[in-house]
Order: structure tokens, then sequence, then C-alpha cells
């Protein structure tokens, strides 16, 4: 018994090893005052300083975050509304048809999604007459369109769970159906939704391959620009920067499990509370 | 809690609305889009000159119109011409390679500089006027230059070896050597100690060049591009060839058992990165303004010692800064005093190959990659 509870914590020490040492080890170089990622040459913050003076490097963050943000947004707004359609379908293949379609981009590798985008937008630029086919805007399509099957993906099983019954009494107390969408409903999936939205936010943060073949000349994101590093090399500021990233996300990750913690901890209250007044009446 | 939930939501989108906005500027000031390689202009680091930022005010003060410079940076001239030739974007000022501004200039993609607005232009000597891809000074202003050199640990090589090309194919260093991972430098390295011309359309040639490095393929560590800093600084090659200028950043970051050394083969690439500007802009004169503000002392400076290639710059060449900031030894790699650029340019440049010999070329190189 005890041995294997040994083994069990050793290979989960080796699991974890095999996700972190990579970040562990730009994380350390990222504190080394020397530029060399192989010479340790004293702990200093200069390159957490360099970054904050390099414009250049700012700037493609801030576009990266205003992209993920907008991007995520509108696809969590789009998946949700859809995720409500999809559910509500009476056909049971029909459902099946069209989830496994909102399923493509997701499954498709991002170099063929990626072109064809680009193919499209230089398309409809070329019949607009337009000196430039490539925008914040396509990037911006371009990101929902990628992002929107994980949000659907991530509704989907709430608006399943959900009792069907609910929104019809709701109706039924005489709510109009938005009212009972966003009082009934809404709070209902909010846990997906918000998942999604995360989802959606991250995975556009992180695009390179579809990010390079939509990207215009007014709007470089934080991936382009180190990728533009790669004839030279690569600055370790970018490692300052990619470690306070990690440290966002970590954090970021840590609020949502701890505010969905605490929404079982009610549910389950709630729940037990029900049960007792259940077996009052009878 | 639920209310939490969509109240943390609302909180999000209300955040991101501002910094959605803020992407806009105000109408009345003009957007310059700037394209250049990654890492070659100072970026205000360390308290260094603020190429982009000092532009915009110096632009402000002279003309009294407000710019706002939207600099971004690509990693090859082959990404940089299949954006512009599928027009999926539009540039005002681009920095490309030589090879690649012959295309641009065949393909008529370029727009005349109107020289009035460069008057800077006279820091660049005629050394570097009237080069191959602009005989007429018509479409460009040269930005930097270099050569292409060997460069080795002395404490693994023995310098004695170092005579040219050949120590890339010395058995005694198997395992231990570095070719380019593009087909065009690496071919390169084979011709030029072939004495094939680079720019050549026969077919056997570029056979004997392509045999070359199959050649050398039981003895090379790996194929690489920016991965060379890595292996030469900490020792884990001993040989390759790359760029000039980055040979400095090497051996800056060189471990303490590694003696790196640069050697410049008496056939080998001489490459020049222009200014031009694309038909397409639509505030020629502001990039022509930029292009001048390039050229003057202090960016010129500040510029050459980010990106440590040669400047054609008299203004930098002789700036004591610039000198005392380099050193001599390294200024002595970067400008050998008995060297002919002019000579040497001519005869080793690359040059925009025509479509078939570059898809035989690229055939080729597929053969080398699975070798």
């Amino acid at each position: 018994m005890k041995t294997s509870k040994f083994v069990s914590r050793v290979y989960l020490f080796l699991i974890l090893l095999f996700l972190f040492a990579p970040i562990f080890v730009l994380i350390f170089f990222s504190f080394n005052a020397g530029k060399s990622t192989s010479v340790f040459a004293g702990f200093s913050f200069r390159w957490y300083r360099n970054l904050f003076e390099d414009e250049a490097a700012l700037t493609a963050l801030r576009n990266s975050l205003v992209l993920a943000v907008t991007s995520g947004a509108i696809a969590t707004v789009m998946g949700t509304f859809a995720a409500y359609g999809i559910s509500r379908m009476r056909r049971k293949y029909l459902r099946t048809a069209v989830m496994s379609v909102t399923n493509i981009p997701m499954m498709n590798p991002d170099i063929i999604t990626g072109i064809s985008l680009m193919l499209m937008f230089v398309f409809v630029g070329t019949m607009l007459g337009l000196s430039e086919s490539l925008s914040f805007v396509t990037m911006l399509i371009a990101h929902v369109t990628f992002g929107l099957p994980y949000v659907i993906m991530s509704v989907m099983p709430k608006f399943n769970q959900m009792d069907k019954s609910m929104p019809e009494a709701a109706l039924d107390l005489g709510c109009t159906p938005l009212q009972s969408f966003f009082k009934v409903e809404l709070p209902e999936i909010m846990p997906g939704v918000m998942t999604g939205g995360i989802m959606a936010f991250t995975m556009s943060l992180d695009d390179f391959v579809i990010s390079l073949f939509t990207k215009g000349s007014s709007f470089q994101t934080l991936p382009l620009y180190i990728y533009g590093m790669t004839k030279k090399s690569v600055s370790p500021k970018i490692y300052a920067l990619a470690t306070i990233i990690f440290f966002a996300i970590l954090i970021l990750l840590l609020v949502t499990n701890f505010i969905s913690a605490k929404d079982e901890k009610t549910q389950a209250k709630l729940n037990r509370s029900l049960r007792r007044a259940d077996g009052q009446t009878k | 809690m639920k209310k939490a939930w969509i109240a943390a939501l609302l909180a999000v989108l209300l955040a991101a609305a501002p910094l959605a906005l803020s992407g806009c500027s105000d109408s009345d000031t003009i957007v310059l889009n700037v394209y250049n390689w990654g890492e070659y202009i100072s970026t205000g680091e360390e308290g260094t000159y603020d190429t982009n930022a000092e532009f915009e005010d110096w632009y402000f003060e002279t003309y009294g119109q407000k710019v706002r410079v939207n600099y971004s940076t690509y990693e090859s001239n082959e990404s940089l011409r299949s954006q512009l030739e599928l027009g999926t974007a539009n540039y005002d000022v681009i920095v490309p390679s030589d090879y690649m501004i012959d295309y641009f200039i065949q393909k008529d993609m370029l727009a005349e500089l109107n020289f009035d607005n460069i008057p800077a232009y006279e820091n660049i000597s005629q050394t570097y006027r009237g080069l191959y891809y602009d005989p007429d000074n018509k479409y460009t202003v040269p930005y930097t230059y270099g050569v292409v050199g060997i460069i080795y640990d002395a404490n693994e090589v023995d310098p004695a070896d170092v005579t040219g090309w050949e120590v890339m194919w010395n058995s005694k260093y198997s395992g231990e050597i570095l070719q380019f991972r593009n087909p065009r430098d690496a071919f390169g390295t084979a011709m030029y100690m072939l004495d094939i011309d680079v720019n050549t359309t026969e077919k056997a040639d570029w056979d004997r060049a392509k045999d070359k490095i199959i050649e050398q393929a039981p003895l090379r560590k790996m194929l690489v591009m920016d991965e060379i800093f890595n292996m030469m600084e900490m020792g884990e090659a001993a040989v390759g060839a790359y760029y000039a200028g980055d040979y400095f950043t090497m051996l800056d970051n060189q471990a303490e058992n590694v003696d790196l050394r640069f050697f410049t083969p008496e056939r080998t690439n001489v490459f020049v990165d222009a200014m031009c500007v694309l038909k397409t802009s639509k505030h020629k004169d502001v990039a022509e303004a930029y292009i001048n503000f390039m050229l003057m002392e202090d960016a010129a400076v500040a510029n050459s010692l980010t990106h440590w290639y040669a400047s054609p710059n008299t203004a930098v060449l002789n700036s004591q800064a610039y000198k005392a900031e380099l050193g001599e030894e390294a200024y002595a790699v970067l400008y050998p005093e008995s060297y002919d650029f002019h000579a040497n340019y001519e005869k080793y440049a690359y040059r925009s190959l025509d479509t078939e010999t570059l898809d035989y070329m690229t055939a080729l190189w597929e053969n080398v990659l699975i070798n």
C-alpha cells in the first residue's frame, strides 16, 4: 500500500516536471544578468526593465490583449446564442450534424484554417478594390472563427444538464422569453459560458499560425513579434514577458477555480436544503 | 454567487471596450507603416535611443504634423514578398535585402524616391551607391550591409585549419559543424568553396553544390538559423557560418571555455539591406522623411549599435561614440582594411534567380533535407 502510494507520488512528480521544466528554465533565465541562455551571470531584473522600456514589444503585447479580449467576448456571445439554438433543435441527427460542422475549425489544422481565411479575405478585398485586404478586422474575424467552437463546446453540456422545465416554469409565471433567458437560463449556464470565454481568450492570445496568415500591416501581435526576432536571436526580455504572462494566467486560473469551487458549495447546500424540504412534505 | 459571475463577465467586457478603442487615434495623425527586420532598430531600452518616438517628435517639430509610426517586423525576405504579392498588407517603408529589391523593381512595386526629401542621403558614400539592384539610385537607400563568414571556437578548431570554406567539410570536426537551414545561404557556402557563380542558371552547377552539401551531412551536427547563437555560445558546436554582425552577439555571450573567432573567406556573400518606399504608399513624403531621419547621425549610430551589422553611413563611421562602443577588434571584423566592397559585391552578391532556377534550387533543397 505504502509503496504504491510512493510510486504514484513519484509518477505525479515526473509528470509535473515534464510539463513545467521548460517554463522553469525560461523563468530562471529571465532573471539572468547576462544575455546568454547557458551562463547565469547573476540575478537581476535587467530584462524586466528592458521590456518595459521597449515600446515595440509593449505595443505587440497590447495588440495581443486587445485582440484576445475582443475576439473572446464576441466569440462568447455568438457561441452562447449558437448553443442556445442548437440545444433546441428537435431532430437529433440535425443537432449532431450541426455540432460536427461547428467543430471543424477546432479539428482542422491551423495552417489550413489560416490559409483558407487569408484567401477568402484577399478574394473579398480585391473584389472591393482595397489596397490592403487584411487589417485588424480580418484578424478579429479569424480569431472569432477559431474561438467559437470552444465556446459552443463548453456551453452545450450546460444547456443539456439544465432542467428543461425551469424555463418553462419561468414562462408560465409570466416571464417573457427574453427575461426567462437572462433570469433563469443564463445564470444556469454561466460556468460554461465563462469557461468558453476563457478558452477563446487564451486560444486567441497564443495563436501564431492563423495570425501569421491573416495579419495586415497595421496590427502585429506578440507571437508574430517574437517570430520576427528569429533571424537574430530572441532577446531575453521575451523570457521576462513570458514569465509575466505565465503568472498572470496562473492567477486567472486560480481565481476561476476558486469561484467555481465556491459556486459548487453553495449549489450543494441548496440541494441539501431542497432534499430536506422534500422529505418534510412527505 | 451567480450574480458574481455575471458581474465578472460585465467587468471584463467593460474593461475591453476602452482597450479596443485605444487602437484608433485622432484623425489628424498620419499613420506610417514601417516593416523592418526584427531587432534592426534601437527601441530605447536601458536609456538607449528610441528611434520611432524620436522620429515622431522630430517630424512634429519640423513639419508641424503629427505622425504615428506603426512598426512591425519580419524574419525573412520571402515572407515579405508573399504578403506584398498577395496584397494582404500595405506598408510605406520596407527594408528588404538586395536580391529581393531586384525582384521588387522588376515587378514595378517600388516608388521612385524624391531625394529632395532625403537630404541626409549625402551621408551615404559613393561606394554604396549605384549597386546592381538599383544602378541609377532611384529607388533605394542602403540601411546596412554585411558579409557571411565562418565563426569557430578556437578551443576546438585549430586556427591553421581555417583557411576557407573547406573547414566546414573537414572530417576532423565531424559532428561539430553547423550549416544554414535556408537553401540560398547553404548552397552558397558550397558554391563559394567550389568557385561557382552563386547566380548561375546552369543546373549542373547547382547539382555540384547539392552533392557537396550532401557530402557534408555525416559531418554535420545540424542545420540551423538562429539556433546557432546558443550552440556556438555554449560550445556545443565548433564551427558554423553566419552573418558578421551576429558574431558579436555570440562573442558577448560566450561561455567560459569557448573562444569564438570570425573568419572572412576570400569568396563569400556580401549583402545589403536597403530602405525603399512601396508604390502603394499613401504618405510617400512622410516615408521619405522617415528614411532621411534614419540616415541622420543619432538614429544611424544607435541603430548600428543595435543590429551590429556594418553601416554604409559616413556619419556612423566618423562617430567617435560608435568606434568606442564597438571596440577596435569588432571594428576590424566589420570593416576590414583592404576590403574592396564594390568589387566583392559585384562578384559575390546574391541576385534574384529566375523562376526556373529558383524552382530547381528548391527541389534540390528538398533532396538535401531528406538526406
